[in-house]
């Protein structure tokens, strides 16, 4: 075991890991872990774009976008996080087009701007031109502009560390982050990383699902590892399916293809959100598309022998354009799908793509351990966070942004922090959970694959907590997952040695998925409402009265160590917005 | 659009679509032993299946010491560049039915850095050149301007495709002449220094131009064109080190 101290430690090389490394690293002595290299990580794979009221190519501003944010949510957005972000989003693109990211341009050179679903003009009266973007791999860029940003201020990378468990000191009553505990993956040794501040910045946990946009490695790692210690999870019920996903394997088609013009039809060639949201129709936002989808596929009027996808339609538009604007994901519908999208539609489906729920912090980034209080040292950004701007439904576009501002606040907050605060001393035996976390998979006899029970997770998740729930589904989806998690503890790998021991890795980050999916179903259980990405048929209205609320999730552990989650509520930060009916 | 008619893609999916393969992949675990050796395996796959899919069977229901590395599964991350049926390429953007599968398909690790375990590769060398062309962006202005630098969509063309590079190593490790001196810098790290030599925003250019004119740089290129075949985002590698050695030349970029 070895032992390292750094004034600050993020968890995660993503775009919010990133974006706090550039910050800290200038103001602290900062070490980034990643499970990953910074490059390989899954903001790379967000295609479309940037939101930020430029107003480059058409009038425009932070208010209109606040509340487009705002409704976008389902009203579920805490309003003041929300108006941070839209504010902000403007000095967020510049600053990246000043560290070099090469943003489409309009004929005058400024940044080009094109349009995304739920975006519009002056409160909704129609679409407006607010994403910033590099052809369709946007997300690329950011991340490759981060990390060469990262490489200019030598920030000092951990590549292939995986963190395990987050340290928690109890001081006064006062829970206080010490540090986390990582494994190496070259060498299977384990490392204490002590540090005045963290920063988890380790993004989603799509995994659960089986069609999934989601990376192999999206299995909620820092989610799991402060829920374990005790403290919250907020609104983990709401999950977002992304209209377009490559039929059956799930892989993202950018929402700017429909920025671009693209059209959904079923198997009619009718464009059929004209019926569902007759303003901004292909462009409602993702929620409302993805039910669209699957109300289509339902009534029979899916594509297919199984009609069980729809279409998206390129055709109309010029090779050109398709070549300009949207060269990777047409490559993606030729390589995957032989399909070519110059003449012939391309067959989609609701992709599982994007948790707006996560570990609850103020604006400053910094976790809370109840409706209100701060621990001290503890910071998240990004996908793994919840802050809320995101509330019950997240705007296209809105991501992007989401882990360059509070990304950045996060990285500077922490940073100060660890300027003026002291060491908190590490728990006894830092490396304990771990280790033996580690030896009891390795010496494990049980006979239960990580394979199945993760087949069978993903199964009941797609299958149950989908773009529908009803008390049926979602009831059957917590006792399979608790079926599983009793299987889990009998699992075994086959790879026994320290080298790079992916069999054993795979079996840990299976153990945080079934954590979370029993969370999120809990959660869903218990939102006896509709709202945004969480769709209750036998409740199919929204219910301000009772349910305007954030879900807290709390894992309890009994006397005689049986595991519960306790839920509780946190309001919901109003401030210019009084919730209206939402439409398209 | 098409009329809505059963296109290939459904027709294909509905009839019963498993083959058998066999997998003939390059093991080396230097806690066993310290030979490398060739170990088949044999699995039911889609034709329309991945690489990485396969790579997934062996390693979930067979073999779960077989390592690789892999995220993203679609060709956007750069985790799994292997050397297939001889070829390097991604793992993610191959698929079955494009290989031949009624021949064992080889899987070996890329060429030319360290073999760590299985398919895995010590990356470091590979990202330790791409730090040295200084890979970001870097202007002289003392004052920033308040909003984003101008740049003409012609300005912006110029570099597009050298931007598109997800690291992944195909390039490099298809280089003879890195096999044969892992000191060259390797088309990716040129790759990445011509995304900002053409960058008309960047004032560094005669900077790492004078890097690449290194005798360890890009003069070693002898366009035998394997990087540009081997490029999973379908840059021309060999057309941006030509205009790196021309811009060497005459000092225009
Ligand atoms: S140039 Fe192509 S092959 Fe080379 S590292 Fe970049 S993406 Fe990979
Ligand atoms: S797994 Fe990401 S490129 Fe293949």
């Amino acid at each position: 075991m070895k032992i390292h101290k750094y004034d600050t430690v993020i968890v995660g090389a993503g775009g919010a890991g990133m974006r706090a490394a550039i910050e800290s690293t200038k103001r602290s002595r900062t070490a980034v872990l990643t499970k990953l290299y910074p490059t390989r990580s899954h903001t790379g794979a967000a295609q479309g774009g940037m939101a930020a009221a430029l107003a480059n190519v058409e009038e425009d501003n932070w208010e209109w976008h606040t509340f487009d944010t705002v409704k976008g949510g389902d009203y579920l957005v805490d309003q003041d996080a929300a108006e941070i972000l839209a504010k902000e989003a403007i000095d967020s693109v510049l600053d990246l087009e000043k560290m070099g990211l090469p943003f489409n341009r309009t004929p005058n050179g400024t940044i080009d701007q094109r349009r995304f679903g739920g975006h519009s003009r002056n409160h909704g009266e129609a679409p407006v031109r607010r994403s910033c973007y590099a052809a369709d791999r946007t997300g690329h860029m950011i991340l490759q502009t981060l990390y060469q940003n990262c490489v200019k201020e030598g920030v000092e990378f951990f590549n292939e560390f995986y963190v395990l468990d987050q340290m928690i000191t109890e001081e006064d009553g006062v829970k206080r982050s010490a540090g986390v505990v990582a494994y190496e993956l070259a060498t299977g040794e384990i490392h204490v990383f002590q540090a005045k501040a963290v920063i988890y910045a380790s993004g989603g946990c799509g995994k659960f699902f089986r069609v999934t946009s989601n990376a192999h490695t999206l299995t909620g790692d820092g989610q799991a590892a402060v829920y374990r210690r005790g403290l919250p999870l907020e609104d983990m019920e709401f999950f977002q399916f992304h209209p377009t996903g490559i039929w059956r394997m799930g892989i993202l088609l950018t929402e700017g293809a429909r920025g671009e013009g693209g059209i959904l039809r079923n198997k009619d060639g009718e464009r059929f959100m004209e019926k569902y949201a007759p303003v901004m129709k292909d462009l409602a936002s993702r929620d409302v598309v993805s039910r669209s989808i699957y109300t289509e596929i339902r009534e029979g009027r899916g594509c297919g022998p199984e009609g069980d996808h729809v279409y998206l339609d390129l055709t109309h538009l010029p090779p050109e354009q398709l070549d300009a604007k949207l060269p990777d994901i047409t490559e993606f519908a030729r390589t995957y799908l032989g399909i070519e999208p110059y003449t012939d539609p391309i067959p989609i489906q609701p992709t599982a793509h994007y948790a707006m729920g996560g570990i609850p912090t103020n604006v400053e980034g910094e976790v809370l351990s109840d409706n209100s209080t701060v621990v001290p040292g503890l910071y998240a950004a990004g996908e793994v966070a919840c802050v809320s701007v995101h509330g019950a439904n997240r705007l296209g576009t809105n991501s992007l942004l989401d882990i360059n501002v509070f990304g950045r606040r996060a990285g500077i907050a922490a940073a100060e922090y660890s300027q003026k605060a002291d060491y908190v001393e590490l728990p006894e035996n830092p490396a304990e959970f771990v280790v033996s976390q580690i030896e009891q998979l390795r010496t494990s006899t049980g006979t239960e694959r990580v394979a199945e029970i993760r087949r069978e997770l993903q199964e009941t998740m797609d299958a149950n907590v989908m773009v529908f729930r009803t008390e049926q589904t979602i009831k059957t989806a917590v006792e399979k997952i608790a079926e599983l998690r009793e299987r889990y503890k009998n699992v075994a790998i086959q790879d026994k040695g320290k080298r790079f021991n992916t069999d054993l890795l795979e079996a840990i980050e299976l153990g945080n998925l079934l954590d979370l999916a029993e969370v999120m179903a809990v959660s869903a259980l218990a939102r006896k409402e509709s709202r945004g990405g969480h769709y209750r048929e036998d409740y199919p209205n929204r219910d301000d009265v009772n349910f305007m609320r954030h879900t807290m999730a709390y894992r309890e552990v009994g006397d005689d160590g049986t595991e519960s989650i306790r839920l509780d509520y946190k309001p919901v930060v109003q401030t210019r917005y009084q919730p209206m009916e939402r439409k398209y | 659009m098409a009329t809505p008619v059963l296109d290939k893609v459904e027709a294909e999916a509905s009839a019963s679509p498993y083959i058998t393969v066999t997998f003939r992949i390059r093991r080396f675990n230097p806690e066993v032993s310290a030979e490398a050796v060739w170990e088949d395996f044999q699995l039911e796959i889609d034709p329309k299946e991945r690489v990485l899919d396969g790579l997934h069977k062996i390693k979930w229901d067979l073999d779960g010491t077989l390592t690789f590395r892999r995220s993203c599964a679609h060709g956007i991350c750069g985790s799994d560049a292997m050397r297939i049926n001889g070829r390097n390429r991604l793992a993610c953007k191959t698929l079955i039915k494009d290989l031949n599968p009624e021949k064992p398909i080889t899987v070996e690790p890329i060429k030319g850095l360290t073999v760590l375990k299985d398919l895995v590769v010590d990356m470091e060398p590979f990202f330790q050149a791409y730090r040295d062309v200084m890979p970001f962006l870097i202007t002289k202005e003392t004052n920033e301007p308040t909003r984003e630098r101008l740049q003409s969509a012609e300005d912006r063309a110029r570099f597009d495709d050298t931007t598109k590079c997800i690291l992944c190593a195909a390039c490099t490790s298809s280089c003879p002449v890195f096999w044969n001196d892992g000191q060259y810098f390797g088309p990716a790290a040129i790759v990445n220094a011509h995304r900002f030599i053409f960058d008309s925003r960047d004032e560094a250019g005669e900077q790492r131009l004078e890097i690449l004119n290194d005798r360890d740089g890009v003069w070693r290129c002898r366009t035998t064109f394997n990087c540009t075949d081997a490029c999973p985002r379908g840059i021309e590698v060999t057309k941006a080190i030509a205009e790196v050695k021309k811009a060497l030349i005459t000092r225009r970029f």
